[in-house]
């Protein structure tokens, strides 16, 4: 592998493990501070790429789209927060495995009584379909630096929200007791609410942006959704800065291993998680 | 991770008759249906099989795993690799054979995920589970260390003759739905008996405070080691006779969705009792029957749509039925019972 190849390699790694932070992030965010093992969360990704597909068809754009996208991801969080979630945050984990297996088979079929079975690709936006040439003969497409780029950008501004805001303060208080957060006169229902949102909206923005290069194709969340649980277990349940870092490292691990040994490709990263689990049986970063 | 302790480990009389009742039925069952039921009620009782191996660990040691379909596929595709397309290979050392690869995966795997607890053992045993499936997903064929073994990656792999036990032919289906019957009553025989001795006992004890079990000296560690690989074992057995009986393995057998059919199937009949387990199979796969077999309504295939039904049905019994069928049961016949 020559330098440009392996420039090209590391740069997709990056790609993918801040993508599957965008989606980590949410999972563990949940579960951190409500207690919640989510299984669907890789519904939401799905949900996300479908909404850039048909609403790009419609609007014309995949800005546009993904805005729009935005919205309603976070609509839908809300509404299926209040519906449903609230009511197992006391239960035990088995109950919320259950509970969001049978919404796992919900959403797929209501995705394929919606938009079907087929796969779609979504096209690149006009303004970033150009490549970045490296060598003679190799190049780094446009779009996928920008996707990184927005990437940093929401994992940045989920630091700040969580770290420096008012808001962040709450939810910080939330996970550590809710009990004493709530006689402190934090109404912590609206932060459950809006923390469980938050995980939708991370886990369709990225399913948005991750459509014109992954295409839209049915399964793609629960493909996803496994990828999503390596990271949080290496990274240690409930810690974002745990999440990024696992996610990164999956991403090489995938990536590389995709390239250096075909055969074994699909359980590298298990191996790792096994190595990871052997030396910590929290994950890296267990809070 | 807390779970409902089962009120149910010692089962009421009123169960008992029921119980009774259902083996009369599957003894009864070739002779009164047509074959293709019977078929159905033979892939129930594997099933049941499979659901019953998963309940050691989750209704009485409190180990919630979702990825004991990996123990399952092992058990079929061991049998799927040692089948070859001249003829039969015998039940006498290719059984014990998968059941052994099945166990010796389980310790493995049990190694691993044993030191880990409640939410974490959940992601792990289905992580573990991946990785299999993966293996046999991506690969039609895998050469380890000069050995080449057929997969049959994602088609999966047909097994075409059934194994070989000698003086039965297992070839005849009535034969072999009953030696799966035979399978069904002596595993559950094995695991009443073990949820009584002092390894149950320890079990039991491990899933209501494993802190205490620890601090009365007993070395969990190893029970829960032990409690794994003998799922594992049985679970594979359970897969060795789904391969002879459909005569095809594919990974799907070994991924996420089927070992959470176990879990469902174990939820939904009633936890800690084995007797639960083999309900909730029957009930479960049944459920999944009509929800594939139902009509078109309007324009609208609502049989197609199986796993919306199959989904909400989920979702309403967690929500609604946490004891599952058998503590519905139960309740039911105690208040008749009572004056």
């Amino acid at each position: 592998m020559d330098f440009a190849n392996f420039l090209i390699q590391l740069l997709n790694s990056v790609q993918y493990g801040l993508l599957l932070f965008m989606l980590a992030a949410g999972l563990t965010l949940i579960f951190g501070i409500m207690g919640v093992v989510n299984l669907a969360h890789g519904s939401f990704y799905m949900l996300g790429a479908y909404l850039a597909w048909s609403l790009s068809a419609r609007l014309g754009s995949l800005t546009l789209a993904l805005l729009a996208g935005a919205v309603i991801a976070v609509a839908f969080g809300l509404l299926l927060e209040h519906l449903l979630f609230r009511h197992f945050y006391q239960r035990d984990h088995l109950d919320q495995v259950l509970l969001t297996f049978g919404l796992i088979y919900v959403f797929e079929e209501l995705r394929s009584i919606l938009w079907g079975d087929d796969v779609h690709g979504v096209d690149i936006p006009q303004a970033l379909a150009a490549s970045l040439p490296l060598t003679d003969n190799l190049s780094y497409p446009v779009y996928r630096l920008v996707m990184s780029g927005v990437c940093v950008a929401l994992a940045l501004g989920l630091y700040l929200l969580i770290s420096k805001t008012r808001l962040g303060m709450k939810i910080r208080a939330g996970a550590f007791n809710h009990a004493m957060a709530e006689a402190l006169g934090i109404n912590i229902k609206r932060i459950h609410a809006v923390v469980f949102a938050l995980g939708v909206a991370l886990a369709a923005i990225a399913g948005m942006i991750a459509a014109p290069v992954s295409s839209v194709y049915p399964n793609m969340g629960s493909q996803v959704l496994i990828m999503c649980f390596v990271v949080v277990v290496i990274g240690g349940i409930g810690s974002v800065r745990g999440a990024l870092i696992a996610a990164l490292l999956v991403g090489t691990v995938d990536t590389f291993g995709k390239v250096l040994l075909p055969q074994v490709a699909g359980m590298l990263v298990y191996m790792l998680m096994a190595v990871v689990l052997l030396w910590k049986p929290e994950g890296l970063f267990k809070q | 991770m807390s779970l409902a302790q089962s009120r149910l480990e010692v089962l009421p009389r009123s169960l008992q008759v029921l119980l009774a009742l259902g083996l009369v039925a599957l003894v009864a069952c070739p002779f009164v249906t047509t074959d293709f039921y019977a078929q159905m009620v033979a892939r129930m009782m594997i099933l049941a099989i499979f659901a019953m191996s998963l309940d050691l660990l989750q209704g009485v040691t409190g180990l919630v795993s979702l990825g004991h379909a990996a123990f399952f596929g092992l058990g079929g595709y061991a049998l799927s690799l040692v089948s070859s397309d001249a003829g039969a290979v015998s039940l006498w050392w290719t059984l014990p054979l998968a059941v052994a690869v099945a166990a010796l995966f389980a310790l493995v795997i049990g190694f691993f995920v044993v030191r880990t607890h409640g939410i974490y053992f959940i992601m792990v045993t289905m992580a573990f589970a991946q990785m299999l499936f993966y293996l046999v997903f991506d690969n039609k064929d895998l050469r380890i260390a000069g050995l080449s073994l057929r997969l049959g990656g994602s088609d999966g792999i047909y097994i075409n003759f059934k194994p070989d036990a000698g003086l039965v032919d297992l070839e005849n289906k009535t034969v072999f739905y009953y030696f799966t019957l035979a399978c069904l009553l002596a595993v559950y025989a094995f695991l009443r008996r073990l949820l009584w001795s002092p390894f149950g006992r320890v079990l039991a004890g491990i899933r209501v405070n494993e802190h205490r079990m620890r601090a009365l000296g007993y070395g969990t560690f190893g029970y829960k080691l032990a409690a794994f690989t003998l799922a594992g074992a049985l679970a594979g057995l359970a897969g060795y006779l789904w391969g002879a009986q459909t005569g095809f393995m594919n990974p799907e057998l070994l991924g996420f969705h089927m070992s959470a059919h176990a879990i469902m199937m174990v939820i939904l009949g009633g936890m800690g009792n084995f007797a639960g387990a083999i309900a909730g199979a029957f009930a479960f796969e049944y459920l999944l029957h009509v929800f594939k077999d139902l009509p078109t309504i309007g324009g609208f295939n609502t049989g197609k749509h199986w796993q919306l039904w199959i989904g909400l049905f989920i979702v309403v019994v967690v929500a609604f039925a946490p004891r599952g069928l058998l503590g519905v049961a139960e309740r039911l016949l105690r208040r008749r019972e009572a004056p």
